[in-house]
């Protein structure tokens, strides 16, 4: 079997220096995150020091968005003993943005502990950003001890009673999965029949050419089995989204970001604003990774995501806390 | 000369294996009159527990600790046992009163598997 070089290009089509199975390389890291645009399926990424030579114009649109992911309130360790800190960091980079963005996403692990006040927290923290309106899904350490009562009380109300939902903007069909919940033992991720069912029915009276945004906590491609990164049945919601000419699928969980094109399907993970977490096998463990203080802010980020009416465009943009 | 010497290893080998009873099942060795309470350990750590598969007699307490800078849970396949979140340096104890293979996970991390046998 023939292994590629490391970082090895085999296709450029794009001729932006990334190629289809170089996604899963394309990670960014300390401020080399990647500028995204979705046209008919097909992506086109754009290093962050090459964003200089774009029009800004191009990453305007109909609707702006900005994921955030992983806040872990409560964590207090190595390398990150305020995760309160670089939360405001990332609120005040959301209140910064040209183009203000009109709601938040939030993929999950908005607590450490699932304790009331670490919830208190954050939406204390959110509640001084421009965007007013923040949608949730939850992580699995939103949802411990008590089977996510707590999170659906706060967080699920107006979804379905297992916590999903979906909703429009400006055209857009976006879908809040859960996938945290009762998972097996040697298991991934898990969204099971009755979701399954859910969705099958929620986007099928969609025209094909409607925009769909689909968002949940653990990612919904296989990262890394190993560690536990990848769902057990998101082929077969995947499935149902076939029809569609655009999908974007925004996950958290890893800690970094990570993006694959499959098809009519952009797969994205964002970074979190707690703590970073090490590359696929590139570590004993997906636990903490500790990097210095004054590095810190470089691996913790933000997702800005626009779309553009009628170009079937989703402009991607990671950004650190640097 | 040469049976002495092999007499010595045997009772070496003999003291090295109660040695490495006395780790792993602490408290069992003393009298069997008193009926002492067994106790075994699992450490969590690095996202796995250690040793992942533990061997203890009935009445064994299997105490769990987490290691890890993350949170991790001990939960039964079969639901016989499950602790709250277990956060760094938390303790989880259950006392094996049947005999039997209990198989369990983390159910945050649930690629964390273990097992305790009970002979």
């Amino acid at each position: 079997m023939a292994h590629k070089t490391k970082d090895e290009i085999l296709h450029d089509h794009n001729n932006d220096g990334v190629d289809r199975r170089g996604f899963l390389k394309c990670m960014a890291w300390a401020g080399t995150g990647a500028f995204c645009v979705l046209q008919g399926g097909v992506l086109k990424s754009y290093s962050m020091s090459r964003l200089a030579e774009m029009n800004p114009e191009n990453m305007k649109g109909e609707l702006s968005f900005v994921q955030i992911s992983d806040s872990h309130m409560g964590f207090n360790k190595p390398a990150n003993p305020d995760v309160a800190a670089t939360l405001q960091v990332a609120v005040d980079k959301i209140n910064a943005l040209s183009a203000p963005p009109e709601f938040l996403l939030h993929t999950g692990d908005i607590s450490h502990l699932s304790k009331p006040e670490e919830f208190d927290s954050v939406e204390q923290i959110l509640k001084s950003a421009s965007a007013k309106d923040v949608f949730y899904v939850p992580g699995e350490h939103d949802v411990l001890n008590d089977d996510g009562k707590q999170y659906h009380e706060r967080f699920g109300k107006g979804a379905q009673p297992g916590g999903w939902y979906s909703f429009e903007k400006k055209g857009v069909h976006f879908v809040g999965l859960v996938n945290v919940m009762n998972l097996k033992a040697g298991g991934l991720g898990t969204l099971g029949n009755e979701q399954l069912e859910w969705l099958e029915k929620d986007v099928k009276h969609l025209k094909s050419s409607t925009p769909i945004i689909v968002f949940a906590h653990i990612p919904l491609w296989t990262v890394y089995p190993e560690w536990g990164w990848g769902t057990e049945d998101s082929a077969q919601a995947l499935a149902y989204l076939k029809k569609f000419g655009s999908v974007t699928v925004l996950n958290g969980h890893i800690h970094q970001t990570m993006q694959k094109v499959e098809g009519n399907v952009t797969f994205h993970t964002a970074c979190s604003t707690a703590f970073p977490q090490p590359k696929p096998g590139e570590a004993p463990s997906p636990g903490p990774m500790k990097v210095p203080a004054e590095q810190l802010r470089s691996v913790l980020g933000i997702t800005d995501v626009n779309y553009v009416a009628g170009q079937h465009a989703l402009a991607v943009v990671d950004s650190t806390l640097a | 000369m040469k049976r002495s010497v092999f007499i010595a290893s045997m009772i070496a080998t003999a003291v090295l294996s109660f040695g490495g009873t006395v780790l792993e099942y602490k408290g069992f060795v003393t009298s069997a009159q008193e009926k002492p309470a067994s106790t075994a350990e699992v450490k969590i750590d690095n996202f796995s527990f250690g040793p992942a598969a533990v061997t203890v007699p009935v009445g064994t307490t299997v105490t769990w600790i987490n290691r890890d800078d993350i949170p991790h849970t001990v939960v039964s396949t079969e639901r016989v046992f499950k602790s709250k979140v277990l956060d760094t340096d938390e303790k989880f104890s259950y006392t094996f009163t049947k005999l039997g293979e209990y198989p369990y996970f983390c159910s945050i991390h649930p690629k964390m598997t273990g097992k305790v046998v009970v002979q």
